[in-house]
């Protein structure tokens, strides 16, 4: 299956790729998610704007209280730095739950965020992380909350002139932890998430003082889940609150039926992995 | 658009369309159709090869992507005549039937063996996870992978399944 003839451009900078971006354009890093939908023909550009030989883009730097991710880490690097793993378990268990050895040592972390598929995993991780997206073009830098930025399926609220050139989210601090788990399509944690939760709590004098949980794979976009963090916070973290916590994974969720699971099943997942990766956040913050 | 490469350790290039996908430069080009096109949707791993030491689908993959990179294939893998010991593996240990995934599946096995000589069981099996085989079942991939693993560090290979206890 060969896809549409497009037009290829590999820009040496930043500045280039911008100039290369129109209208009908499309920004690839790794291709992972892009080359199968435009070999499938559901989506033909007229130009693929390759971004993977720009350098300076490809570091994961510690800048003091945050770390960022630059637009072209790929997913095999983000599960496997010890400064993601300590300071952003969700995030790192996520991109190490992403595709399969040969997709994480092609596709990028930000790739993955910039496509915004339903059911991918680390969307899920950044909103629980409470990660800063950098949307860069020509004109500048826009900051978009991570939490804003998954508009719908497919969609992301970068506009067609801009590169996600990175991310960036706060290192883990005393009593923070986070974590992440799914259910894959092809069972166990394989694929795509049937349902997938990512959980970020911060614990303080035997209590949750502060919580972020994020739901992928269950609607149409990763959303944060307002309701358990609201039940989560202030409470003792025991197996009984973060279960009642979890009751409210679906509040204010669109649940979609799809090949892999009923609505009534997809919600009950919800909550399952929601008590999950809460518990193991919980655990992760010591 | 030309491109060029380093594949099998010589340099080749040729002269493609930006949509020419590198399983089809490998296998139309280069005529190396050990390399095989299995689902076309990313998911089978029988295109793998391993790419700057690291095993990636050339079906999903641009062949202009590749400009400037070392890729070894399938026909890359046995020297002077004498199999690469995971190629020898598979067909010690009875690691394939129809042989169609078995490109792919070797190629992800070499590379999980370079970087680590002694997996564990577990390892094997998350290591092709993007390998799909309908005929087998994998569990004789597996052994295959543990009787390369052996041969590479210079050990005895365990003894095949059908001689345990007989």
């Amino acid at each position: 299956m060969y896809p549409r003839e497009f037009d290829y451009v590999a820009p040496a900078s930043l500045d280039e790729a911008f100039g290369a971006l129109g209208d009908d354009s499309k920004v690839m890093s790794g291709g992972m998610s892009l080359l199968p939908l435009m070999k499938m023909r559901l989506f033909s550009p007229a130009t693929v704007v390759d971004i993977g030989r720009i350098p300076g883009l490809d570091a994961i730097e510690d800048s003091g209280d945050h770390i960022s991710v630059g637009a072209l880490v790929r997913h095999a690097d983000t599960a496997t730095s010890d400064l993601i793993k300590a300071n952003a378990a969700a995030l790192a268990t996520a991109a190490s739950l992403t595709g399969d050895v040969q997709v994480r040592n092609r596709g990028t972390t930000c790739g993955s965020l910039a496509h915004a598929d339903v059911a991918a995993d680390q969307p899920a991780a950044v909103i629980a992380l409470g990660a800063t997206m950098f949307a860069q073009s020509a004109s500048g830098t826009r900051e978009i909350a991570a939490s804003d930025f998954f508009v719908d399926a497919m969609t992301s609220a970068l506009r067609s002139d801009e590169i996600l050139t990175g991310i960036r989210f706060p290192k883990a601090g005393p009593g923070e932890g986070s974590a992440y788990d799914k259910l894959g399509r092809r069972g166990g944690r394989s694929d795509y998430a049937v349902a997938g939760v990512a959980a970020w709590v911060k614990k303080s004098n035997g209590s949750i003082e502060d919580a972020r949980v994020a739901v992928t794979g269950v609607g149409t976009k990763p959303t944060l889940a307002a309701g358990v963090a609201e039940a989560l916070i202030g409470s003792d973290g025991s197996d009984a609150a973060v279960k009642s916590a979890a009751e409210k994974a679906i509040d204010g969720i669109t649940v979609l039926e799809d090949l892999y699971g009923s609505v009534e099943y997809k919600s009950h997942l919800a909550k399952v992995y929601v008590a999950r990766a809460v518990k193991a956040a919980l655990a992760n913050a010591g | 658009m030309q491109v060029s490469m380093t594949v099998n350790g010589g340099e080749v290039s040729g002269d493609v369309e930006a949509r020419t996908l590198l399983v089809h430069f490998i296998r139309e080009n280069l005529h190396l159709t050990g390399t095989h096109v299995g689902c076309e949707s990313g998911y089978c791993g029988a295109c793998t090869v391993i790419l700057d030491s690291k095993p990636v689908k050339s079906c999903s993959m641009l062949a202009v992507q590749a400009e400037g990179s070392s890729i070894t294939t399938i026909e890359g893998l046995a020297s002077n005549g004498e199999l690469h010991p995971v190629q020898e593996g598979f067909w010690e240990r009875h690691g394939l039937q129809c042989g169609f995934c078995t490109p792919g599946m070797i190629m992800s096995s070499v590379a999980l063996l370079e970087e680590n000589d002694n997996p564990s069981e577990a390892e094997i099996r998350h290591s092709i996870e993007g390998n799909l085989c309908r005929c087998t079942g994998y569990h004789n991939i597996v052994k295959a992978v543990e009787y390369a693993g052996a041969k590479v560090r210079g050990e005895e290979p365990p003894p095949p399944d059908w001689e345990e206890g007989s």
